[in-house]
């Protein structure tokens, strides 16, 4: 008796351990998505101390783009995430020209309606042309489960993770190995000062916002095959960026890539302990917590 | 002089409007504006005067709300009970998010408010106690007259006169005290007030405090008014955005500033949800998102900064902040 008990209680374990194995991995693939799009956040923040507001419905964007693509076009994320990272891309550049450079050396009370004019122009004008439902991508190339070592894992959720890994990654070698990224942290620096040097901070400073923007259209098309597809998720994902950057210090790319992959799990593990409904919640204290007692962020300098 | 006569000018067609345009539209249409005029003003008070941008100012709004349906539907008492109440717990909250954000820059202390708007509101959907989604009522039937629950917008319109008069009186008085310099010398440079004194900090954590109060009691006389309240109506951001936007367009930062920005974006809404319907419910907040960019972009002082600028050339008021 006592031993079947035993041996019920490893089962137990066995199950639980590959259940939360299971949440872990899936948090990190989702955290990779959230550290892209984070890192594009971080980056005009860090360069021009300027804080969209609108970042999270330009995923939200990116997300849409892709179902676009796909009803019309059909092909999934291989043809979806390229063209959204496009459309987005010019989306930036444009805001960048007509908005930004407007209000960035204005009062703080106009660079944050701004940006938050924007969001809800860019939240409502989807929601009136696409309705408040919830769309979800039709079923199309990358589709099914691997199953790996007992984990089930989608493909569309490691694609995003891998893709999002990836791109992270190379935009922090973009900034931190090429020219063009010592050009960026220059204007980062010292606009007035670069410009003495020969760059144009106009021109950087759009690059910026294409970069930013373009990561924030892939992540979108990235997790559409698997997230809800719906006009207010740039609100949750907006403070899911904030919460980000300001967690992995501002500026700061490899920042936002550990503190992304810490929130994917976080949330995960937290929708898996305590119940789906509370994962938002869990992550908006997490936010508040930081604010309180470490708001220079876990990699900052104070 | 010529304020004082403007000033009872616009007192008393503010108080003869409900008897002159007395259709039950048009009274509940005026008893809106003042009553939006009313949290707009409060989030002036943190939002133009102290230049500490509140996204989330719906969470005291709701604090004032609940409290005064909690007060009937939990405990059987009038409404006007659960004010004090409100009050509290929106200082309280206040000072939850004011004392570690404001001493950070101002993008911060805009997300915090956000974070902490959504917090609640995902907190409040899912208890039951709080009526969850469904929210609570209000009495259907009015024991007595501090039930403080009318057919007719009419007394509604005058309550509201009345605590938005008080409202801008301490906006007023406000400005007019040490506090109110303090504030003013933050606003445009924090560094050189801190150098020459002023207790930022503190200075801008009152500011939001007081803010929060006049907000609690904003959402009580809504409640009040509408009978009810529900996650959406009370914690939903969009409330925030309203107040924000009817004090930014305005004139953030100018005591008339929200009143003016309420008179304008009210009817706006009412009338164009009337013509459109349920079609309009997306579009209204499409129209609010580019008028608050155009703002932002060309005219940060708001609409009444056009004036005063005009009047009075390096005014303190706000105008300092147009481009």
């Amino acid at each position: 008796m006592p031993r079947l008990f035993c041996n019920d209680l490893i089962r137990a374990t066995q199950l639980m351990s590959f259940v939360l194995v299971q949440a872990i991995v899936g948090g990190l693939l989702l955290g990779a998505v959230y550290a892209l799009f984070s890192s594009g956040l971080t980056l005009v923040w860090g360069m021009m101390n300027i804080v969209n507001f609108a970042h999270g419905d330009f995923v939200m964007l990116g997300m849409y783009v892709a179902y676009v693509v796909y009803t019309l076009m059909g092909g999934g994320p291989i043809l979806g995430a390229p063209l959204a990272t496009l459309v987005l891309a010019t989306v930036g550049v444009v805001v960048y020209f007509a908005l930004i450079r407007g209000i960035m050396k204005g009062p703080m009370l106009a660079q944050i309606l701004g940006t938050f004019g924007l969001a809800l122009l860019l939240r409502y004008s989807v929601f009136w042309w696409f309705g408040a439902n919830f769309l979800s991508m039709p079923p199309n190339i990358v589709g099914g489960t691997y199953a790996f070592a007992g984990l089930r894992i989608e493909a569309s959720r490691l694609l995003a993770g891998v893709v999002a890994l990836l791109v992270t990654f190379g935009l922090h070698l973009l900034l931190t190995r090429t020219s063009l990224g010592s050009k960026m942290l220059a204007v980062a620096e010292d606009a007035t000062a670069a410009q003495l040097m020969g760059i144009r901070p106009d021109t950087m400073q759009a690059i910026a916002w294409a970069i930013a923007a373009g990561a924030t259209g892939l992540a979108g098309a990235l997790i559409a095959n698997f997230f809800y597809i719906v006009p207010t998720v740039g609100e949750t994902l907006g403070i899911v960026a904030f919460v980000t950057v300001s967690l992995g210090g501002f500026g700061s790319v490899p920042g936002a890539l550990v503190a992304g992959l810490l929130i994917g799990v976080i949330e995960s593990l937290s929708g898996y302990l305590i119940g789906a409904i509370y994962k938002d919640i869990v992550v908006y204290l997490l936010f508040l917590f930081f604010l309180w007692f470490r708001p220079q962020g876990l990699m900052g300098k104070s | 002089m010529r304020r004082l006569i403007w000033l009872s000018v616009i007192a008393a067609a503010a108080i003869a409007y409900p008897l002159l345009l007395s259709s039950p539209f048009q009274q509940r249409l005026g008893a809106l504006v003042l009553l939006y005029a009313i949290a707009a003003s409060a989030w002036n008070i943190v939002g133009g005067y102290a230049g500490q941008v509140s996204v989330g100012h719906v969470v005291f709004f709701g604090c004032g709300a609940y409290a005064a349906m909690g007060s009937y539907a939990k405990f059987g008492l009038s409404p006007l009970f659960g004010i004090p109440g409100g009050i509290v717990l929106a200082v309280g909250l206040a000072a939850i998010i004011g004392v570690p954000t404001l001493r950070l820059s101002g993008h911060y202390f805009s997300m915090a408010t956000i974070a902490v708007a959504e917090t609640m509101r995902l907190i409040v959907t899912n208890t039951e106690w709080l009526g969850a989604a469904v929210g609570l009522s209000g009495p259907t039937v009015p024991r007595n007259i501090f039930d403080l629950s009318f057919l007719s917008s009419l007394p509604y319109y005058y309550l509201f006169l009345v605590i938005l008069a008080i409202t801008l009186f301490i906006t007023w008085w406000m400005t007019n005290s040490r506090m109110g310099f303090y504030l003013r010398a933050i606003r445009d440079s924090e560094r050189a007030a801190r150098s020459l004194g002023a207790p930022a900090s503190r200075t801008k954590l009152c500011a939001f405090m007081l803010s929060a109060a006049l907000t609690s009691i904003a959402g009580a006389l809504y409640a009040m008014m509408f009978g009810f309240v529900d996650p959406e109506s009370g914690l939903g951001i969009l409330i925030s955005v309203k107040i924000l936007i009817m004090a930014a367009l305005g004139g953030a930062g100018l005591l008339f500033g929200p009143l003016v920005g309420a008179a304008i974006l009210v009817p706006l809404e009412e009338i164009s949800n009337s013509w459109l319907g349920g079609k309009g419910a997306g579009l209204t907040f499409v129209v609010y998102g580019a008028i608050i960019v155009v703002i932002a972009r060309f005219q940060p002082g708001g609409l009444l900064s056009l004036f005063t600028r005009r009047s009075k050339p390096k005014s303190d008021t706000g105008a300092g902040h147009a481009p």
